[in-house]
């Protein structure tokens, strides 16, 4: 389904405004988004982890969600979702819930990459019938800025420091798309903020492919980015032309590759504007940054080898023309 | 108070005819939730509580129930699905023993804190560590706190009813909190005994009744949002709330204890007084070595000394007032506790007890018998050997050590 913007802009809003996130966070922005893509006769039951957008959205007596929506707790999103859709089938073939309904489970890196990582493993492998929502901002925001696995290499928080001894987060990110794909659930896909036609569409996908779809997106926060507040979407823009962060979807196995900059950006117009990487500016900390150009284009690569096999299996399943 | 379940006339007045089996405590429990047949259930293996989920699952399989099987990764999830699919407004249900407990504990609170009518049997075991794998009560004496109503069996015919009981409790619209069905490992749940099983499933199912969820997630029409950011403003009033749950359980329980007499020829009250009435030294206990504590009770009355056993069924809400009551015209009483609290005297069912002494005025000497530890065993000596020392407490005697342990090489 190719996303229709003017038929989008006459849904009616179900994230409601007030909230309390930052001006300027870009994950509302996907949480509106993706709250529009069921059908007109589709509800939707949501569930959410501990983190920004369960706080900022729900203050009691205050709730931003005109659809149901659940919080639990920190890591156990997918949990709780598997749960309600369980109900909902039960329920449903016990006639004593007529309507359709969607399931769109949340959280962000650190209630999904780590603490929330057996449970939404666990949801995925027993197919439950529900896409879960990955904003990533690379690191846990909502209690002030540490690292987390989704952290890039070389970027300063509140728990990897930039020091004399240490230059900041010294791993690698783990990538968690990977992971999901290694689910073979029906959809995994990554996306990003700053491409809504796109977003969207995986959004739309995800929630209707039959089974447990995964979809990663990466949703700058500009407190811990350090960068400016109105800089959100530019810098998740900059992530996806330098190829740190592609757009790929991966059907039943088979990779997508959905942009392809016409010409990939160095890695460092990505981070040279954001303050977690500042430090990594000067001749000691040169390396890392090269390591990270290195890591970016290595996973490209690995990225275009997957999309490749995935035409030729595809050449090869069809049948001969005469 | 409100009693809404649906159909609870429909056989009141009349004992409904019963089957009488050989079953062990799990499968005295799966067969109440086979007959309950509730929405969904959420499954995950630790011994003792293993073989309980078995015999549900097979049920599943059999088509005897069709309850939507959730096979979670994990007590945590086990616990945070059956949240879920509770907060969609399905009737559910879980079960675990001690380190299951342990893992889902962060949920456990937020079942109760979102009021959802959860019922758990939980097959008592000692919590880690080390790793030991029989009984004790360290885990839900553990989650007494956590606002879950807990109900304690005696044996396999109790595990039976307060199961099916535990529904309608916790539903019950002043109510409306999770229930902690508890028996011992091994001593229950692997101990084949003769239970009185009700024959007509349709009879249970009448007594349970529809589940009727107020405010739930899968409501198209009004949606909702569950568990928000609850902050100085309100969290206290919201706790208030919860208190009257706990306030408004006790008629409930003893209401739905009544009633369940009327079908099964079984009623249920929050304690059971077993020769009580004119008894000098009695104890309290809970769980199997209630039965226990029976035995030695029979043989001391056969030789003349006035003996009795006050067994607590519901231990939250905590009934110290009837405990109390009950233990107005003893000379001496010990507490039997199968959990320790460390750092404190006595167990905390002890505890719990001499607080309620000191609000009732009760003045009898009390001690703290702590027992059973990681499935010692406790034998009717040795219980005798405890109403030994109460004999001596009545006519006089000090108390040397407010706790002691039975059955400990020192
Ligand atoms: C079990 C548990 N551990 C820790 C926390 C504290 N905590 C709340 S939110 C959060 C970080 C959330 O990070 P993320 O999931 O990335 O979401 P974000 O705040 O970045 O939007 C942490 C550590 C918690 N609520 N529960
Ligand atoms: S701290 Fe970051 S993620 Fe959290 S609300 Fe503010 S901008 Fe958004
Ligand atoms: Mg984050």
């Amino acid at each position: 389904m190719a996303l229709n913007l003017k038929k989008l802009s006459h849904k009616p809003e179900m994230l409601a405004p007030g909230h309390r996130a930052c001006s300027g966070c870009t994950a509302p922005f996907l949480i509106r988004l993706a709250l529009k893509m069921v059908d007109d006769d589709e509800k939707l039951v949501t569930s959410i982890a501990t983190g920004c957008m369960e706080v900022v959205t729900t203050i009691y007596p205050f709730s931003a969600w005109r659809c149901s929506n659940i919080h639990s707790a920190f890591e156990n999103s997918a949990a709780t979702c598997s749960g309600a859709e369980a109900a909902y089938r039960v329920l449903s073939k016990r006639g004593k819930v007529k309507e359709k309904f969607k399931f769109l489970a949340m959280g962000g890196d650190g209630g999904t990459y780590d603490i929330g990582f057996q449970s939404l493993s666990g949801a995925m492998e027993r197919g439950h019938e529900m896409l879960y929502i990955c904003y990533d901002n690379e690191g846990y925001m909502n209690t002030g800025i540490q690292r987390s696995s989704a952290t890039p290499k070389g970027a300063e928080t509140n728990t990897s420091f930039a020091g004399s001894a240490k230059p900041g987060k010294e791993q690698h990110r783990k990538d968690l798309t990977a992971c999901l794909v290694a689910h073979d659930i029906p959809y995994v896909a990554q996306a990003s903020v700053h491409n809504i036609r796109d977003l969207g569409d995986k959004i739309y996908k995800g929630l209707h492919c039959g089974g447990p779809a995964f979809l990663n997106v990466l949703a700058p926060c500009h407190r811990g980015w350090r960068i400016g507040v109105d800089q959100g979407v530019e810098y998740a823009r900059l992530a996806v032309e330098t190829n740190f962060w592609p757009l790929f979807e991966v059907e039943k196995g088979a990779y997508k590759i959905n942009y392809k900059p016409k010409t990939q950006l160095p890695i460092t117009d990505w981070i040279k504007g954001q303050g977690r990487f500042k430090h990594l500016f000067n001749d000691k900390n040169k390396h890392i940054v090269d390591e990270l150009q290195a890591e970016t284009d290595r996973k490209w690569k690995s990225l275009l080898r997957r999309e490749a096999e995935a035409l030729e299996d595809a050449k090869a399943a069809a049948p001969a023309s005469a | 108070m409100s009693t809404t379940v649906a159909n609870q006339k429909a056989s009141a007045g009349k004992v409904a005819a019963q089957e009488v089996l050989g079953l062990t405590g799990n499968e005295a429990a799966a067969e109440a939730l086979k007959q309950v047949n509730p929405d969904v259930a959420a499954v995950f293996p630790i011994t003792p509580q293993t073989e309980l989920m078995h015999k549900f699952a097979e049920y599943v399989a059999n088509g005897a129930v069709d309850t939507e099987l959730i096979n979670v990764e994990s007590e945590h999830s086990a616990m945070s699905a059956t949240v879920g699919a509770s907060a969609a407004g399905a009737r559910a249900v879980t079960a675990t023993s001690a380190n299951g407990l342990a893992l889902m504990w962060e949920i456990v609170a937020i079942a109760s804190s979102l009021r959802l009518p959860i019922v758990m049997p939980v097959v008592n075991r000692a919590i880690s560590g080390p790793l030991n794998i029989h009984c004790d009560h360290s885990d839900t004496m553990g989650c007494r706190d956590l606002g879950w109503i807990q109900l304690y069996s005696e044996d396999s015919q109790e595990a039976y009813d307060n199961m099916i009981q535990a529904f309608r409790i916790a539903e019950n619209k002043s109510v409306m909190l999770p229930v902690m069905v508890t028996f011992d490992g091994f001593i229950i749940s692997h101990t084949m005994e003769r239970v009185e099983i009700i024959s007509d499933d349709k009879i249970v199912r009448n007594f349970v009744g529809e589940y009727q969820p107020e405010n739930y997630l899968l409501n198209a029409q009004h949606p909702v949002t569950y568990g928000p950011l609850d902050l100085p403003d309100w969290l206290f009033e919201h706790k208030r709330q919860e208190i009257q749950g706990f306030l408004n359980a006790p008629e409930v329980i003893k209401q739905v204890g009544r009633e369940y007499g009327e079908i099964s020829g079984r009623s249920y009250d929050l304690l059971e007084k077993y020769r009580m009435d004119d008894a000098e030294v009695a104890v309290v206990a809970l769980g199997s070595t209630a039965g226990t504590a029976k035995a030695a009770v029979e043989e001391l009355r056969a030789e003349g000394v006035k003996a009795g056993l006050v067994k607590i069924r519901c231990f939250r809400p905590f009934p110290g007032k009837e405990i109390c009551a009950a233990l107005a015209k003893c000379k001496a009483v010990s507490v039997m506790d199968r959990c320790i609290s460390f750092g404190l005297e006595g167990g905390p069912v002890f505890n719990e007890i001499r607080g309620a002494a000191y609000g009732a005025g009760l003045k009898v000497p009390m001690v703290s018998h702590i027992y059973g530890i990681g499935g010692r065993d406790i034998n009717v000596t040795q219980i005798r050997g405890v109403f030994e020392e109460l004999k001596k407490l009545a006519s006089g005697g000090k108390i040397e050590a407010v706790e002691s342990y039975v059955g400990l090489r020192e």
